[in-house]
């Protein structure tokens, strides 16, 4: 495949393995957050953490855009569709995410509720169009990379006239979240958590560009490089953290350069600024509420925005007891760390927002990584029986 | 019997449509199974015109398969749901090793579904029937209401007979047996999605919908020690591997490199985010049989022009933990896990 496959070579990546290998300071430990959820799926996907030397790992950031939407906003989008007998439109990601009482949209959808799966906004207008006389919603979540089709499609309604179309819009911003992160008293003051600099997303910085990132470098004093979501553009990435950290350096780096800009896409922004507004607050699940974190539809799309058009309740939205999926997108804990974890929680029977989606740190650690820690707990059983008859 | 006595007009079957009359037991039931169905199925057990086909057992080990077809879009580049609903139950009659004899099929029809397409559904499965040399021999329809059903759902079944001296079974798998599959893998799949209403991109990509048993037949004479056979129809690869893993107790090591994907298929998964190793494939097997035989079969595969992109893809490895790994291209290790729900496409 070509473009693609370039960014995939093994001799690449050997090459960048040895590099790292022979760079990074054996005397100290290397944390470095990869803030979405794209590159916590490369790092699994294709073994990326095999080739790192022991003392670096990735902590998982929560940039899965589904594994951060509160419980309570799934609920309302099945009161849409229950409630207020509309047709919502999802992205397949979200379709088996836990609402509260057991619920996703997808079984709310098996119980009869009208919930459709579409793969664009493209499809939402198309399904409204078809459906004059019914109330057709679009679920609209996600960072912001798909923001701007949302935008579109909202331009477009307007355009056409389409007056059963409306969206509830979950939109959030990945530069206030990590600033969330950082501003942590985990972080800041407790130490629970090292991060020693951050892989910076891919397509969302295509939209943002690098900018919106100084900040935090500069005020927390930590590395960001800007990298792709190919495994080659991982450990590149992951190499130019290491060497800012070598030096003490904490700039904006640039790897993903083949897409993202200082400045971003102008035009997707300009659109963005037209259509939506900041939020004072919205909640982040793992997160809380966070200021400025989140986008609403302006009043002047009003008649677009599912929440003003719609009565929605006050639905408070309940996690599975015990579900760690919150600690978890902080970066504060790890999947293994969860009781639930590979028992009661499994991909086939997610408890969690994590265990969904792929890029869900849960859901990766489990499709691709769980025969290492399996195989590290049977060594160990192997070892202590060992030892024991040793002892005996 | 000379069938414009018994039905004063033909059926239309240009421009008329299923009605519940055509599945009520009646006259109008009697003349769309005569005028379709057995004018395409034609073979002497079906034009016995009894509720059960008759035939001779020979002596040996038969075995017996269902399937049930509910494919979307009926029509799909490189086939459509009446080849596929041939394929499909010969081929999991062919994974014993068996050679198939006879088919059923049972269709279960929605009103107001246009005739023509049901003809040309039928020829399709008929012709699929008669290159493949099996049989149709008995059959049986339904009619639903509309909006009970999606135009048309098949049901096949077949018997076969397996060849004496083969044990091929998913639980034979052993430690150091290699693993090889027939074929281009995900070709099915993507061709299936590329013309689904709402995902419509183009591909050159056709579905690979064939019939096995003849690989099958050239790669057990030529490998009679073959222990497991299995088509990765829906989950693909990975369901298959994983299913072979937990019923032998054994693990799988594969290479990602050896596993043969045409880069359109690639790319089209790319693109919706899956993974072609969950993708599903009609007219592909997975074969697994010892390492000193590997070679052989492999030249046997690779003689037949269903097997010549066959490739060995790993081994058989003894794990406890069942699992299926893989080294990838890029140099580390994954699971090549169960899929878990539907294959839901990323979204960014």
């Amino acid at each position: 495949m070509k473009y693609v496959d370039d960014f995939r070579r093994r001799d690449i990546a050997q090459g960048l393995a040895a590099q790292i290998a022979a760079e990074v300071d054996p005397a100290r430990e290397y944390a470095f957050m990869e803030f979405c959820g794209g590159h916590t799926h490369a790092i699994f996907r294709y073994g990326v953490q095999d080739l790192m030397p022991e003392n670096l790992r990735f902590v998982h950031g929560p940039g899965c855009p589904v594994c951060v939407l509160p419980i309570a906003r799934i609920d309302n989008a099945i009161e849409l569709a229950e409630r207020h007998g509309a047709i919502v439109c999802s992205y397949g990601d979200m379709m088996r995410v836990p609402a509260s009482k057991k619920r996703s949209l997808i079984r709310a959808k098996a119980e009869g509720a009208d919930i459709r799966m579409v793969y664009s906004t493209q499809d939402a207008l198309r399904i409204a169009r078809e459906n004059p006389e019914r109330e057709v919603v679009f679920f609209a979540i996600g960072f912001e990379t798909t923001t701007p089709p949302t935008a579109v499609a909202i331009r477009q309604a307007r355009a056409e006239g389409l007056e059963n179309f409306s969206v509830f819009c979950n939109h959030v911003l990945t530069p206030s979240a990590i600033q969330h992160i950082l501003a942590s008293p985990e972080l800041r003051e407790m130490g629970r958590v090292r991060i020693d600099g951050f892989l910076g997303p891919s397509h969302v910085s295509s939209i943002i560009g690098s900018a919106p990132y100084e900040y935090f470098a500069e005020e927390f004093q930590k590395p960001v490089v800007i990298a792709g979501f190919e495994p080659l553009d991982v450990m590149q990435s992951t190499l130019m953290l290491v060497r800012q950290v070598n030096e003490g350096r904490f700039e904006v780096e640039n790897e993903y350069t083949r897409v993202v800009s200082r400045e971003g896409n102008l035009k997707a922004q300009a659109l963005v600024g037209e259509v939506f507004e900041l939020r004072s607050s919205f909640e982040w699940r793992g997160l809380g509420e966070v200021p400025f974190s989140a986008l609403r539809i302006r009043a002047r799309f009003a008649a677009f925005d599912a929440e003003r058009r719609f009565d929605l309740s006050e639905s408070h939205g309940h996690d599975v007891k015990g579900c760690e999926c919150p600690a978890i997108l902080r970066g504060v804990k790890t999947p293994t760390d969860c009781k639930l974890f590979g028992t009661v929680c499994t991909p086939d029977n997610p408890q969690g927002s994590c265990m969904v989606s792929s890029e869900g740190a849960c859901a990766a650690y489990w499709s691709y990584g769980r025969f290492r820690i399996e195989r590290a707990s049977q060594d160990k059983a192997r070892e202590q029986d060992k030892a024991r008859e040793d002892a005996a | 019997m000379n069938a414009h006595k018994r039905f004063p007009t033909r059926l239309n079957l240009r421009r008329g449509r299923v009605d519940m009359t055509h599945g009520a037991g009646g006259r109008a039931m009697a003349q769309l199974i005569e005028e379709v169905f057995v004018r395409h199925f034609d073979n002497e057990m079906l034009r016995a015109m009894n509720d059960q086909a008759a035939f001779a057992v020979s002596a040996g080990r038969m075995v017996m398969a269902t399937d049930g077809h509910v494919v979307s879009p009926l029509f799909f580049p490189g086939g459509d749901i009446g080849a596929l609903a041939v394929h499909g139950t010969i081929n999991d009659v062919a994974m014993a090793g068996a050679r198939p004899l006879y088919l059923s099929a049972g269709f279960i029809l929605e009103e107001g579904f246009p005739l023509a397409d049901l003809e040309r559904i039928v020829a399709s499965m008929a012709r699929a029937a008669s290159e493949a040399g099996v049989a149709v021999v008995t059959g049986d329809t339904k009619v639903v209401e509309r909006g009970k059903g999606d135009g048309v759902f098949i049901t096949t079944t077949g018997i076969g007979l397996v060849p004496e001296g083969l044990d091929i079974s998913a639980a034979n798998a052993r430690p150091g047996d290699k693993v090889l599959v027939s074929g281009h893998l995900g070709d099915h799949g993507v061709a299936i999605m590329s013309s689904r209403e709402n995902l419509e991109f183009e591909t050159a990509v056709v579905s690979d919908s064939a019939a096995l048993h003849g690989l099958v037949a050239a790669m057990v004479a030529e490998v009679p020690a073959i222990r497991t056979l299995r088509d990765p129809t829906r989950g693909g690869l990975a369901a298959s591997l994983n299913e072979i893993a937990q019923s032998a107790g054994v693990g799988m090591r594969l290479s990602e490199e050896a596993i043969p994907i045409r880069p359109e298929v690639e790319a089209a998964c790319e693109l919706l985010g899956l993974d072609p190793l969950y993708v599903a494939n009609e007219g592909k097997l997975v074969a697994i049989c010892p390492a000193g035989d590997a070679e052989s079969l492999l030249a046997a595969m690779r003689a037949h022009p269903l097997g010549r992109d066959a490739a060995i893809i790993g081994e058989v490895v003894a794990d406890d933990m069942g699992f299926v790994t893989m080294e990838t291209g890029f140099g580390g290790t994954r699971i090549v896990d169960w899929l878990a729900g539907e294959q839901l496409p990323r979204i960014c």
